[in-house]
Order: C-alpha cells, then sequence, then structure tokens
C-alpha cells in the first residue's frame, strides 16, 4: 500500500505540509510518522530534555485511527470510481500528523506541571480547547514539552525539571519560555508544537532555534484549559519549521470559544492554508509598506544579529518593499511597564496554588502554615521573585505608583504602535532577539539581564498585536530572528508577507543548514542539559 | 523610586503567603532592589491625563443564557485533591484556636 518506503531520518525532515501531501497521497501512514517521530525524539531526549512526557501509545492509537479514517474515505472514493477521494480533500493539513504540546495545555488524564513542581502528581480532568480541536481533525499528540516555571523566563533554565538544550549548541539554551516546544520542532521530533507568549515565550524560541513561530492577536486563540501566566498578556500560538506549517497549526486552534472570554469572535481565514507559491509570494512584496522601528536596534544587540537584520530589511526592499525608519517612542518603557503588569496579574494568578484542591500539600497541618510551606516548598525562584514583584506593585500605598502607573505607560505604548498601522504600515519589520542563543547560566545570576531577552517582544504583548518570528540567517552558526508585527488580526498578512521572504531567501546557503550538533544529540555518551549545568557551576 | 527594606520584604512574602527562608529572603532584598530601580524610568513619563489601559481587544461583555449544563463528575475533580472524604476535599480546621495570628 504504501510506496517506496523511505527511512525516519528522511520522514522527519519534511516540512509538514509535505508530509499531509504524502499522507493523502497513501505514500506513508500515519502511523510510519509517528513512528519516525517518537524515535528521533526518545533517541535525543537524554542529551536535549526538549520533552517532559512522550506518550507514545495514546500517539499511536491516534496514528492507527487517522489510518484508519483514511483507508475508509479511500475505498469509498475506490467504490465511487472518481479520481479525486471525497473526504480525503476535506482532511486538515493537521489531520493524521504529530504535534507537541507544551506542559502547561491539559490533556485529559495527563499531567500538567506547567515546569513546576507544585503541579507534581497532578492528573489533568479535562482537554483545553486547542487539544480538543486538534484531536477533533485527527492530529496526533505526541506528549508534552518543557518549559520554564509557568511561562517564566527567557531560556528554559528555570524549569524545575532541567533545562532544555538548543540544538545548534547544545551547551546553549533554546530560548523561552516555550524552549521545549521550540526545540522539538527545530530537532525534527514533531513538524508542529504549541507554545504560549506572555512576554516573547513563542517568538524568542523559535529566533534562537532558527525555526518559524507567531504569537497571535490577544484573544485569537482560546485559553481554556492552559495553565494562567498574565491573563491580560498570554496568547497561544504555533511553531513549525516553515511558515506554511506554522500557519496551519494556527488555522487548527484559532476561532472563538465560548468558556473563554476573552476569545474574540473574529473569523479565522481559510487562506491561512492557501499561502502563496514562492513565484507569487515573492511578487506580493511589491508595494509592501514597512516599518523599521528605530528603538528597536539599540544597546545589548549584538553586531551580527543587526546585520542579519539589516540584510533582511535589503532584501525585502530589493523585492519591491519599501522600508522607512520609524519610531516607538515608548519602547524603552516598555520593560519596566511588563515587569509590573505580568508579575502583578501572576500574584493573583498563582494564588490558586495552596495545596488545598490539587497538588502536593505540606505543612504540619495549620491552615497558614500549610499555605507558607505548600507555596514555599513548591514554587521556584523565579516565581517567586515575581510573585513578591507583582505583591508588592499591588500592594497598599503602591498600587497607584506601580500598576496604575504601569497601565497608564500601557496606552502609550499601544498608542505608538496604533499611530504608524493608521498612517499606512503593512506591518514592522524588527529583530526577535537582540541576541543569539546564549551559554547556560550567562543570565541566571541577573533576572534583569534576562529580563532584557525580552525586550525586542514584550511591548508587542502590551498592545496585544500579532508577532511573527522567522529565520534570517545565522551569526556566529547561531540561528537569528527575523520579527514581523502587524495590527491587530492581521496574522494572515505577516504570514503572507513572511512567505514572501522565504521566497526570495530560498536559494540562501543558511537555509540548508540542520541544528549543527543533532549528530552529538543522537549520541547516548552526550550528557544530558542537567550534567552539563552541573559541571558549568563547578568550574 | 521606593527602596525595600529587610522587613518589607518579610511582609510582601507574608502577603503572598510565601514561606522563604532566610538566605531567600536576603537573596529577594537584594534582587528586588534591583529590579525596582529598573521601574524609575517611569517616573519620567507624565502620565497625568493618560487613561490606563487593562485589556487590548474592545470586546463587550455578552451574556449567556443561563442553562444547567453537565460539569466534571466530582470523583474526576477529587482525584487531584490531597485529601477527601464523602465528597468534600479535606482541609486543616480553620475555627479552632490554631494559637497563631491570621495576620
Amino acid at each position: 500500500m504504501s510506496g517506496a518506503t523511505r527511512p525516519p531520518e528522511e520522514l522527519v525532515r519534511l516540512p509538514g505540509h509535505a508530509m499531509a501531501t504524502a499522507l493523502h497521497a497513501r505514500e506513508v501512514s500515519s502511523r510510519e510518522l509517528t513512528e519516525a517521530h517518537l524515535a528521533v525524539a526518545e533517541r535525543q531526549n537524554p542529551a536535549l530534555n526538549a520533552w517532559l512526557t512522550l506518550d507514545r501509545d495514546g500517539a499511536l492509537a491516534a496514528a492507527d485511527e487517522a489510518d484508519r479514517r483514511l483507508a475508509a474515505a479511500g475505498s469509498e472514493a475506490g467504490a465511487a470510481g472518481t479520481a479525486g477521494a471525497p473526504g480525503i480533500g476535506d482532511l486538515h493539513p493537521l489531520f493524521g500528523l504529530p504535534v507537541a504540546l507544551k506542559d502547561l495545555v491539559s490533556m485529559a488524564g495527563g499531567q500538567c506541571t506547567a515546569g513546576s513542581r507544585i503541579l507534581s502528581g497532578y492528573v489533568a480532568p479535562y482537554d483545553a480547547h486547542i487539544t480538543e480541536r486538534l484531536r477533533a481533525l485527527g492530529a496526533v499528540i505526541l506528549g508534552k514539552t518543557n518549559m520554564d516555571e509557568f511561562a517564566m523566563g527567557s531560556s528554559t533554565e528555570h524549569s524545575a525539571f532541567g533545562p532544555t538544550a538548543n540544538p545548534w549548541a547544545l551547551g546553549r539554551v533554546p530560548g523561552g519560555s516555550s524552549g521545549g516546544s521550540a526545540t522539538a520542532v527545530a530537532a525534527y521530533h514533531a513538524p508542529f508544537s504549541i507554545g504560549t507568549d506572555t512576554g516573547g515565550s513563542i517568538r524568542q524560541p523559535a529566533a534562537l532555534t532558527g525555526i518559524v513561530g507567531l504569537k497571535p492577536t490577544y484573544g485569537r486563540v482560546s485559553r481554556y484549559g492552559i495553565v494562567a501566566f498574565a491573563s491580560s498578556l498570554d496568547q497561544i500560538g504555533p511553531f513549525g519549521r516553515d511558515v506554511r506549517d506554522a500557519a496551519a497549526l494556527l488555522h487548527a486552534v484559532a476561532g472563538r470559544d465560548a468558556r473563554d472570554s476573552t476569545s474574540a469572535p473574529i473569523p479565522v481565514p481559510d487562506e491561512l492554508l492557501a499561502l502563496p507559491d514562492d513565484e507569487k509570494a515573492a511578487g506580493s512584496l511589491r508595494g509592501k509598506r514597512l516599518g523599521l522601528p528605530r528603538e528597536y536596534f539599540v544597546a545589548g544587540m549584538e553586531p551580527g544579529v543587526e546585520a542579519r537584520v539589516r540584510e533582511a530589511v535589503a532584501a525585502l526592499e530589493a523585492a519591491g518593499a519599501t522600508v522607512e525608519e520609524v519610531s516607538l517612542p515608548h519602547t524603552d518603557y516598555g520593560l519596566a511597564t511588563y515587569y509590573i503588569v505580568a508579575p502583578a496579574e501572576a500574584s493573583a494568578n498563582l494564588a490558586r496554588y495552596d495545596g488545598i484542591r490539587y497538588g502536593p500539600r505540606r505543612g504540619e497541618g495549620d491552615t497558614l502554615g500549610n499555605y507558607l510551606r505548600t507555596r514555599g516548598e513548591g514554587f521556584g525562584a523565579e516565581v517567586k521573585r515575581r510573585i513578591m514583584l507583582g505583591t508588592y506593585a499591588l500592594s497598599a500605598g503602591y498600587y497607584d505608583a506601580y500598576y496604575l502607573k504601569a497601565q497608564k505607560v500601557r496606552t502609550l505604548i499601544k498608542a505608538d504602535f496604533d499611530t504608524l498601522f493608521d498612517a499606512g504600515f503593512d506591518a514592522l519589520v524588527a529583530p526577535t532577539s537582540p541576541t543569539v542563543a546564549f551559554p547556560f547560566g550567562a543570565r541566571m545570576a541577573d533576572p534583569v539581564s534576562m529580563y532584557l531577552s525580552d525586550a525586542c517582544t514584550l511591548p508587542v504583548n502590551m498592545a496585544g498585536l500579532p508577532g511573527l518570528s522567522i529565520p534570517c540567517g545565522l551569526s556566529d552558526g547561531l540561528p537569528v530572528g527575523l520579527q514581523l508585527i502587524g495590527p491587530a488580526w492581521s496574522e494572515l498578512e505577516l504570514f503572507r508577507l513572511g512567505r514572501g521572504y522565504e521566497a526570495i531567501t530560498a536559494d540562501a546557503d543558511w537555509r540548508r543548514l540542520e541544528p549543527a550538533e543533532l549528530v552529538l544529540a543522537d549520541d547516548p555518551a552526550t550528557p544530558s542539559p542537567m550534567e552539563r549545568v552541573a559541571a558549568g557551576a563547578a568550574r | 523610586m521606593a527602596t525595600l527594606s529587610r522587613s518589607e520584604v518579610e511582609h510582601v512574602a507574608h502577603l503572598a503567603r510565601l514561606g522563604l527562608t532566610e538566605a531567600e529572603l536576603g537573596r529577594l532584598e537584594g534582587e528586588l532592589n534591583h529590579i525596582l530601580d529598573q521601574y524609575a524610568v517611569l517616573a519620567q513619563l507624565d502620565t497625568e491625563a493618560i487613561p490606563p489601559t487593562a485589556q487590548t481587544i474592545e470586546l463587550e461583555n455578552i451574556l449567556r443564557d443561563d442553562t444547567a449544563r453537565p460539569s466534571l463528575p466530582v470523583e474526576a475533580v477529587l482525584r487531584n485533591a490531597p485529601d477527601s472524604r464523602d465528597g468534600f476535599i479535606v482541609v486543616p480546621a480553620i475555627l479552632e484556636g490554631t494559637g497563631r495570628s491570621p495576620g
């Protein structure tokens, strides 16, 4: 039934949309695809620590079900004697294909740790909205990925279960907080993965691992069943190795859900599944008006990153886009504003972890003592810092000086973006991260240095806008990300621009390079990220 | 802007119901003050006439019909509770004297 059998190493390197084509043509089965990805993930996870759980049995059951549906659709087509199998044409591009979920997405009957010890032993009693959607369209969920605890961090080093390694350089971070999901896609463990982005937690790891990641407009994807961090900022989004795959995954999970009152009743365009081919995509760049915000090229930016981003801008101009330098004058206030608003909301959201209804309960039996020990022992250092900051910013006498002030500055930050989009810019072009992937430990001693990792991404969350990170080359052998920022609900336009950039750089040498240390990740003798960090600390 | 003293750090930890060690309190005093220093830039902005932004999408509240719908089975919900009995979650008694101030 299957045509020429392709080796697993080859299968997993196909783009997701090519896997779908092969699957629909019955050249490969969902089981073969799933087995191939599980094999790579299981072999490399000791060295990468991208996965907190791999659900081999559940994934294979979902794959077999997909294969049964395909066979039924195929035989109906045969009986009817028609060429195009009815049923197969209606399948979503994610049908039968592997997906990874960040371990803060609920899957009924499975763990959902959010990277924290305080949720160890917790079993999700229901599916998140996006889990339901993925199951309903026949996707194969492989497992749950590593993350900074409660999505607080930019390196995945704040996970209670050890850091994730970057497949480009195993001694370096993949970014965070969705570092496990980014590494899983970059290392070919899955063609698709889900992350969440509160201040850059999809875009920054996408940039640092050389893949595509989108933070959708606030309200685009229902957050029902997702562990909350900062509720006015959190948004779920897709990772893929190319723009088409990321767009297909957004299409799969986006849209109104009555169980999340912040999910918006805005139509999700089906054109997300029909992005233009190279020739058309390149042509569509002509006449686009792009802004280059000067505040995003400042202190701390690595010269190699700036060079790649400016080369990308030159390529877009050469393809007929006009790029004008613009100003987002309140950018420099973004960090302070974010680090008031996000911790304040987090301190309220995380009050629920008290050892009463779920999670471990510690203490000697009196209520206050139980709270203090359960929370003191259950949360890691970064989460405690943020809870402390947020509690302080909201406490009597400081509310106006910090939280209210930050909300007002948030208005100014949002107005900066509104002004440019009202003036007719199609999108803004900027670096995603001021640096390439940094070594383990480099930013752990100084929290502010870690916070600066997201200087170019967090204003976008403050304004609720969509931001797309796409790879734009390497600096010192490590990936650099280009960020495209658009007005609210402009995801389709951002993906089309991203396709355009892919098309005009399709022949670039760096596109042919794989993550440099995948071979090392295959070697069982390679130390785990935990061993690397311990060795670093011992030096 | 304000500087946090050690006793204020302890007070905030109590408000947040975080039981912290001496070492943690000491470290946090330094770290929190370092972070608060970053907030100082906000004082440069005159925001007197600026309205606050609490959310970024213009959605209005929509009321749904008040109809009964199935919810999760009690057993499924209680499976995660550290201690439960007869369909209830068991918690420490809060009405008897514990010899501790509630704060």
